[in-house]
């Protein structure tokens, strides 16, 4: 993606971004896992987590989707959504594509997509089949798949039924853990294709991700998360030109 | 014994067996959805039965009364909760749904009772009754404790069962009743006579199971039902809220306890306990499916119908013994051929 067109996307200095987390903190009984982490996300920009096993990153997730209790404030499209069930904010267009992707291992392909937009049950029947065949086009492998049960779907394939499952409900704001978790080098590499595509759709992307040299390669903007806290943040570009994060994150992997 | 006597015990047991598939569809149901082992699905049925009953002789059944108090307590507490989270615009549309629609059915119900209304009238106002109190339980007793551990879900139930058998000779006295028959007629088909009564409940039972299965299988909120007993975070992550699941798993499964209450009416005489042992039957269904399987534990059911019926010919003192016995073989078998499940959330 050029640098005008990126720029022509911008949001106007001043506006509320889409999601602003403020001095979040999340604690597992008396062990306090994310510590007054603050960040946001501007609509329709992709932002990155990066950080190493156990910085706290699918927490922060969890947290924000209300998986998990949480002090601090999350607001999203303006709304303060704390008290909201993890149910609502889904309706409310909060999006979550978990680790551990949560399939229904006995349902089929098309079962999923079908649930997938449970929350948006009251659009009209016409409107959400074609937002399966969109899903179906951007995920050839699925419409072949359609009948089969999830839990015969190879990795690959249940990350790419996540993914489809997630944007039939419409989402706003799509949050992504570790999306390459557990895949293929190739595969990895067409899911990062997909998630780049999915700017077009105008989606706003949070992404957490181990492969901090992908992720920071799709993404405007990063954070850098370290055991629970925000150590840097800025411009991906200037945080992959960051010598602590190419020694500390993109040193040792092999491009 | 003849082949008349086999051919007897067989349909007698294929009645009772159908009665303990749905009871144990129900069981399964409840317990995939939501965690619960569902003990007092046994008064669910006595309630079914003894409603009807009182219904027949132009009486207002006792349990109104429940009805009520659980549809006031119910409102309250989602008042209470609404209120907390700061959804006041959804107030209406709650007490409406949580007071308003069981009253109404506990208003009905009172209305019609003295006007003896036609006996399909009386089992549809048994169904609205009975079926009513399931989402209340649901509201009341399981909903705030829905993410405590299966050993505390089964200890309420008991107690729960406890509660509602009490309330039932309160309710009902200690008298049994037996309902009308649906149908009287005999039907000989070559050296073999059926009974309508018989037919009419296997008949009814498979279209019940039909029902379920398109349910299930076909709708949308099914398919919401199963991705929740199947990954309840999943289904979350999808907008299925676990409390919307339980209600409407609840609301299912005491509409199927009443339905079976008002087959087995016309079978035997019911009283306000008897429903706890016609459902520990179709509980022993359920565990021969693993209370995962729904086709296992129709099966199951229909074998306990089955062995019942045949252990009552050749030694009726001992014919619960042999049923509950049964249970012993088949968890042995079930430890030694499935894998032990850790119970992960």
């Amino acid at each position: 993606m050029s640098a005008d067109r990126r720029l022509a996307r911008a949001q106007p200095q001043g506006a509320e971004p889409l999601l602003r987390v403020d001095d979040l903190a999340v604690a597992y009984g008396n062990v306090e896992a994310v510590h007054g982490v603050s960040l946001a996300a501007d609509k329709g920009r992709i932002v990155t987590v990066i950080g190493r096993n156990g910085a706290g990153k699918t927490t922060l997730l969890a947290a924000l989707m209300g998986l998990l209790p949480s002090r601090g404030r999350v607001c999203f499209g303006g709304d303060d959504v704390g008290p909201w069930p993890v149910e609502r904010r889904v309706a409310g267009g909060m999006v979550l594509v978990p680790e551990r992707r949560e399939l229904f291992g006995t349902m089929t392909v098309a079962d999923h997509l079908e649930l997938g937009a449970f929350a948006r049950r009251r659009a009209p029947a016409a409107a959400r089949r074609r937002r399966r065949d969109e899903v179906y086009a951007r995920f050839p492998r699925l419409a072949e798949r359609r009948a089969q049960f999830a839990a015969t779907l190879s990795g690959g394939e249940r990350q790419m039924l996540a993914l489809g499952r997630a944007l039939m409900a419409e989402p706003a704001l799509l949050l992504l853990d570790e999306p390459s978790l557990g895949l293929a080098p190739l595969v990895v590499r067409d899911i990062f294709t997909i998630i780049a595509a999915l700017r077009e759709t105008g989606v706003t992307i949070l992404l957490v991700e181990q492969n901090a040299r992908a992720a920071l390669a799709v993404a405007d903007y990063g954070y850098v998360l370290e055991t629970g806290n925000v150590a840097l943040a800025g411009p991906s570009a200037a945080l992959a030109a960051d010598p602590r994060v190419a020694a500390a994150y993109l040193g040792g992997e092999r491009g | 014994m003849d082949a008349q006597i086999a051919a007897l015990l067989a349909q007698d047991g294929f009645t009772n067996g159908a009665i303990y598939a749905l009871l144990a569809l129900a069981l399964v149901l409840v317990f995939a959805v939501t965690r619960v082992i569902f003990v007092p699905s046994g008064e669910l049925v006595s309630y079914g039965t003894l409603t009807l009953a009182a219904l027949d002789a132009g009486k207002t059944p006792g349990m109104v009364k429940l009805l009520v108090g659980a549809a006031v307590l119910a409102t309250v507490i989602e008042v209470v909760s609404t209120l907390r989270r700061r959804e006041a615009r959804r107030l209406l549309p709650r007490v409406l749904l949580w007071g308003g629609v069981p009253l109404a059915i506990a208003a009905l119900v009172t209305w019609a009772a003295p006007l003896k209304p036609p006996l399909f009238a009386q089992v549809l106002l048994t169904l609205a009754a009975v079926g009513a109190l399931g989402p209340l339980l649901y509201r009341i007793v399981y909903q705030p404790i829905a993410d405590a551990s299966v050993l505390v879900l089964l200890i309420v139930s008991v107690a729960l069962h406890l509660v509602l058998a009490g309330l039932g000779l309160y309710f009902f006295g200690a008298e049994g009743s037996r309902t009308p028959a649906f149908a009287s007629a005999q039907l000989a088909v070559g050296s073999m006579t059926f009974s309508a009564q018989s037919l009419f409940v296997v008949a009814t039972s498979a279209l019940a199971i039909v029902v379920l299965y398109v349910l299930f299988n076909r709708t949308l909120y099914g398919k919401a039902l199963r991705a929740t007993a199947v990954n309840r975070i999943g289904a979350r992550l999808v907008g299925i809220a676990p409390d919307f699941a339980g209600t409407v798993t609840f609301t299912l499964a005491a509409l199927l306890c009443a339905f079976c209450g008002v087959l087995i009416g016309p079978i035997t005489t019911v009283y306000y306990d008897s429903g706890f042992l016609i459902s520990l039957k179709g509980f022993v269904g359920a565990i021969i499916g693993g209370l995962v399987s729904y086709p296992l534990a129709a099966a199951g059911a229909l074998f306990v119908g089955l062995i019942e019926a045949f252990a009552s010919f050749y030694a009726s003192a001992f014919k619960e013994v042999i049923v509950f016995t049964l249970i012993i073989p088949v968890l042995l078998w079930r430890s030694l051929t499935s894998h032990h499940h850790e119970e992960d959330e």
